[in-house]
């Protein structure tokens, strides 16, 4: 993970700070500076807010061939999750095994360490999901 | 006292593990040791917590229960012995991760198992003297025990938070006591991974003199005596000695028994009193009095005499999950499962 990049992306990865279409109304994450419908008429409306952090998951994959930043957690889930808001985005789910987890399942966010550089360097903190 | 405790939250890893387990590996009875420390299992955190982690959830459970802007926090203070960090504050995570950042002071706390109670004597300090106008206190630890030693029977992991303020003040602080002392009975030298500890002699010099004179003179100070409390919570290395102590200081079992959350969960070091405080909180009715004393190793005891106040009435909290419900919600996991988790493997580049 680059150091820069993500602590620019702190905000997100932290706190779920996506952006709203003052136009539409629709929501985005990560956040947006224009908003893909409504194109021109977005500029300037585009708010950030703060996602719920509640949704379900609408598929997902178990990983039995990991990254070795997640070896210790193998076999595991990654799962593409709708959030309330509508907006979806990808992530591990933890606290529960492979079999327990269905599609449709409600899941809500937790904070977690989503890796580490080495021992020595910068640990990288952030979002994942677990049953709710 | 104006500034109490506005709201608290907490967080409770999922994974446990059985002394028995644990015996098993060193060739040891480890249903009786269990037996002897009082223990039945303990928490264990996932590979991805870590007292940052647990830190984050418990300040945002804190906050799901209170109707405050995160941007009125002044102070965010978390007593650990285990921040991921040597150098780099547990603090400044959460602050960013609860939305508290930029305009407020952060800092870490350490004085081993009361670095919680101290973060919170001086959040009240800073919302007492109004220089802030609400501060969160943490206590939270992943400890650990060296392999095969006696601690890795109860070394466990969990936090608390407690939001101070002087608006809406569910549990007023009536007096504080600490006591401090230079006794070496448990320490970890800088860069060491493991903790070491003086073995039985301890207790005495040590866990009781502290915590009981503590509450001693709390009760002194205060003009009161046992039965005047609805709930005692003291420090809880293990199941026996917060029970003894109490019994000594001429508390009841009933007394005791909400409180304390070792047999199931372990010791969590700096979130034991924050937690079983928090289980107290949990049921608690207005009226209700709590006496909650800490120890730290090294050594010293905080004594906190709390009043819960009719606020507590239209406070939400089943805005976060409650202590029983973190505890009953246990997954066990074997040693070899356990070694992994705490890292305690040597791996290729270690
Ligand atoms: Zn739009």
């Amino acid at each position: 993970m680059n150091m820069p990049r993500f602590w620019r992306e702190i905000q997100g990865r932290y706190n779920l700070i996506g952006s709203r279409c003052g136009n539409c109304g629709d929501y985005f994450f990560p956040k947006r500076d224009i908003c893909p419908k409504c194109h021109r008429k977005s500029i300037g409306k585009m708010d950030a807010v703060k996602l719920g952090g509640s949704g379900k998951i609408v598929s997902y994959t178990v990983v039995h061939d990991a990254h070795p930043e997640y070896s210790d957690m193998k076999p595991y889930v990654m799962a593409i999750i709708e959030l309330d808001e509508g907006v979806r985005l990808t992530s591990q789910i933890v606290d529960c095994s492979p079999e327990e987890v269905r599609t449709g399942m409600r899941v809500r966010a937790t904070f977690r360490k989503l890796a580490e550089d080495g021992k020595e360097g910068v640990i990288f903190y952030g979002y994942k999901f677990r049953p709710e | 006292m104006r500034a109490g405790i506005v709201s608290y939250g907490a967080y409770i890893p999922r994974y446990r593990i059985k002394p028995e387990e644990i015996g098993k590996v060193w060739g040891e009875d480890g249903v009786a040791r269990g037996k002897g420390l009082g223990i039945i299992s303990k928490s264990v955190p996932s590979p991805d917590e870590d007292v940052i982690t647990i830190a984050v959830e418990a300040a945002r459970n804190a906050l799901k229960r209170a109707d405050i802007d995160p941007q009125d926090i002044g102070a965010i203070y978390s007593g650990s012995e285990s921040h991921p960090y040597a150098v780099k504050p547990t603090s400044t995570v959460v602050a960013e991760a609860i939305m508290a950042a930029p305009d407020l002071t952060a800092a870490d706390y350490e004085f081993a198992c009361k670095a919680g109670t101290a973060a919170l004597q001086n959040v009240l300090g800073l919302v007492e003297s109004d220089m802030i106008k609400y501060g969160i206190a943490i206590g939270a630890d992943t400890s650990q025990g060296a392999p095969g030693d006696p601690l890795e029977y109860s070394a466990s992991a969990g936090g608390a938070a407690f939001l101070v303020g002087k608006e809406k003040v569910i549990a007023r602080i009536n007096g504080i006591y600490s006591y401090t002392t230079d006794t070496p009975d448990f320490w970890r030298r800088e860069g060491q991974p493991y903790p070491s500890h003086g073995g039985r002699f301890t207790g005495e010099p040590a866990y009781f003199r502290h915590v009981m004179t503590a509450a001693r003179k709390m009760m002194e100070k205060m003009g009161v005596g046992p039965e005047d409390y609805t709930h005692v919570v003291l420090h809880q290395p293990n199941g026996k000695f917060p029970r003894r102590a109490a019994k000594k200081l001429g508390f009841t079992d009933e007394q005791v028994e909400t409180g304390l959350l070792t047999p199931r969960i372990g010791n969590t070091y700096s979130g034991a009193v924050p937690l079983g405080l928090s289980a107290v909180l949990d049921i608690s009715k207005p009226g209700d009095r709590i006496l909650a004393v800490s120890f730290g190793s090294g050594a010293g005891s905080d004594a906190f005499d709390i009043a819960v106040t009719d606020e507590m009435e239209n406070f939400n909290r089943n805005a976060a999950p409650l202590i029983s419900e973190m505890v009953e919600n246990e997954v066990f996991i074997d040693y070899a499962t356990y070694v992994k988790y705490r890292g305690k493997i040597r791996r290729k580049g270690d």
